[in-house]
């Protein structure tokens, strides 16, 4: 690896590999994260994204392959790696009996960080995630959205070069995750690395500037969310419903209609470039469907492209 | 949401440095363990008062039943002929002095921990930091040895309130105490780390574990006074360790050097043992 390379490749995976056992979680996957990108990793629950996420968070040792993150080697040098690392897991693990405040100034002296510092610090981190007015409530007490997004500005009291966020909105509703998206839009634009693992498409849509698609392991396909889009999907997706029992025998008649009919168990996804026309066809035909949509196609279609299963099952 | 100014005074204005500046790596590695310290003695500080009645209070109840009460009767007795002419007091002092420690190190490596793997899962966010297994485990130790200082020296201001110890020996017998309190602190530590689940594991080993031990380990009455096949019990205990150690160091209680010495020695093995397979379980556990 040359030295402009480790100045713009944060991460650098080659033939990264984990196996538990028999078991083979991460199968010798390829990819780099370059200084201030969003990246983005796509799949199922147990594709690998969160052992790969724990190999980068330097915790979880890799079985095969390379990995360096900021030019160094997390198996032999995790703690030094971590002191540059912003970690939100999947499962919040705030001290649930320290207040809010407490938990910042606490993970903040973990860094080393000095308490005069983390005075000013703390304060500033409060503010960015709207919990000012809880600084003084025990984490125990906060609701599912403030949680987590106290566990987000913990992972950034020590400035951190990668933040890595697993699966940053499952489970809150959609104001909240609107405002964690704002959150980290923010971040990056500070130029703050991202690292995110998602099951949601629309998230990886809003936060990614490029990703990864993962599958029992595997690397299935690599790009922006546009890029991806147009390799693997059409310009719209018309969506009909003709009730389960006729999907399969309707989805034959309509086979010629757009570039490709996917037969889901409760509707017909047709790929096509222009939606409402098709769905004129399909009218002329004499089919009325229950309901018809017409979309912008997105990642999901690709992940259903790719793997011939939809991603949350 | 908020105005954008706090926003961008956090994470946008020219006060964003990035850790690569920020962050003095070789300081957070070498002072890692004094930070879990640090975080641990934040939390047992909300329990400070609790902490505090209690380490009064047990001395005060044991000195006034045992000590003063069966005392009365032991020494009225036997003068005192078979605990090496010593009032009763006097040699029950030094093992109650052991027991406190080992008590207070027993509660600091049980339900913290299942909090730290399970529970809470902070031993998991510490890990997210410089901070590793090994330092986890230094760290506890370090906060546990620090609540028990205060706890031990609480009892001795008590015993030595009673008379029950003279102040020439308090320091050495105050450190023997502690030093019996790490070495089962450290082996507990080692233990619990592999628990998964709490199933009455902490009801057992007190009932099971800890009660038999101090009612075995010469705590009440000498050890040579048991039946010879049940003597084994104390043999093991690091709580008769400490304690004989600690009636030689009090009233000079006859003993051959080389027990001294095994004292020592099989205390130095306990905490030696106890430290390398916590350090592996833990490290090994965050791991996974």
């Amino acid at each position: 690896m040359t030295s402009s390379d480790e100045q713009t490749h944060m991460i650098v995976a080659r033939g990264l590999t984990k196996t538990y056992g028999d078991f083979i979680a991460v199968d010798g996957i390829d990819f780099e994260v370059r200084k201030g990108e969003a990246f983005g990793l796509l799949g199922p629950n147990g594709a690998g994204k969160s052992t790969t996420m724990k190999m980068i968070a330097s915790v979880s040792k890799r079985t095969g392959g390379e990995l360096t993150i900021l030019g160094l080697d997390p198996n032999k040098r995790g703690p030094e790696i971590r002191a540059h690392l912003g970690v939100v897991p999947q499962q919040d693990n705030l001290d649930r009996e320290l207040k809010v405040h407490e938990n910042l100034f606490v993970y903040g002296r973990f860094f080393g960080l000095s308490k005069k510092f983390l005075r000013t610090k703390v304060e500033e981190l409060l503010e960015f995630a709207q919990l000012t007015e809880k600084r003084n409530s025990k984490a125990e007490e906060l609701s599912g959205g403030m949680k987590r997004r106290l566990t987000i500005a913990r992972g950034l009291v020590n400035e951190p070069e990668i933040l890595m966020l697993d699966e940053p909105t499952t489970g809150l509703d959609p104001q909240a995750r609107h405002i964690l998206w704002d959150r980290l839009f923010r971040l990056k634009e500070q130029g703050v690395t991202l690292v995110i693992t998602t099951h949601y498409m629309d998230e990886a849509e809003q936060l990614c500037d490029r990703l990864i698609v993962m599958d029992k392991g595997k690397i299935m396909a690599e790009g922006s969310p546009a890029d991806l889009i147009k390799r693997y999907a059409s310009k719209e997706v018309l969506e009909v419903r003709f009730g389960s029992s006729r999907n399969i025998e309707i989805a034959e008649q309509i086979s010629h209609i757009g570039h490709r009919t996917e037969v889901l168990p409760d509707r017909i996804l047709i790929y096509s470039d222009n939606g409402e026309a098709d769905l004129q066809e399909i009218l002329k035909l004499g089919l009325e469907p229950v309901t018809s949509l017409v979309r912008r196609s997105s990642l999901e279609d690709v992940f259903l492209r790719l793997t011939g299963r939809t991603l949350v099952e | 949401m908020s105005a954008p100014t706090s926003i961008e005074k956090s994470v946008h204005g020219s006060a964003w440095q990035g850790s690569l500046k920020l962050v003095n790596v070789p300081r957070a590695i070498n002072l890692a363990w004094l930070h879990v310290a640090e975080a641990r003695i934040r939390n047992m500080l909300k329990w400070w008062t609790s902490i505090f009645a209690f380490s009064l209070g047990n001395p005060v109840l044991y000195l006034f039943s045992v000590g003063i009460g069966i005392g009365a009767l032991v020494d009225a007795k036997s003068g005192g002929s078979q605990l090496g002419h010593v009032p009763y007091l006097t040699f029950l002092a030094p093992a109650l002095l052991a027991s406190a420690a080992i008590q207070s190190f027993q509660e600091e490596m049980s339900f913290p921990i299942m909090e730290g793997f399970e529970w809470d899962k902070s031993f998991f966010a510490m890990n997210a930091t410089p901070i590793t297994g090994r330092d986890i485990v230094n760290g506890l130790i370090t906060s546990s040895f620090f609540k028990t200082s205060i706890t031990v020296g609480i009892y001795e201001a008590v015993l030595l309130g009673f008379g029950a110890i003279n102040l020439s020996v308090a320091l050495p017998m105050y450190f023997s105490a502690l030093f019996a309190g790490v070495a089962f602190g450290s082996v507990m530590m080692a233990v619990t780390s592999f628990i998964k689940q709490d199933d009455g594991f902490f009801a057992i080993v007190g009932r099971f574990v800890i009660a038999p031990m101090t009612l075995f380990s010469g705590t009440f009455y000498p050890l040579e006074s048991m039946p010879f096949y049940l003597q084994w019990v104390g043999w093991i205990s690091p709580l008769w360790h400490g304690t004989d150690l600690g009636r030689v160091i009090s009233y000079g209680s006859p003993q051959q050097v080389w027990v001294v010495v095994s004292h020592w020695v099989y205390l130095s093995v306990w905490l030696v043992v106890g430290l390398t397979l916590a350090y592996r379980q833990v490290s090994k556990r965050l791991a996974a």
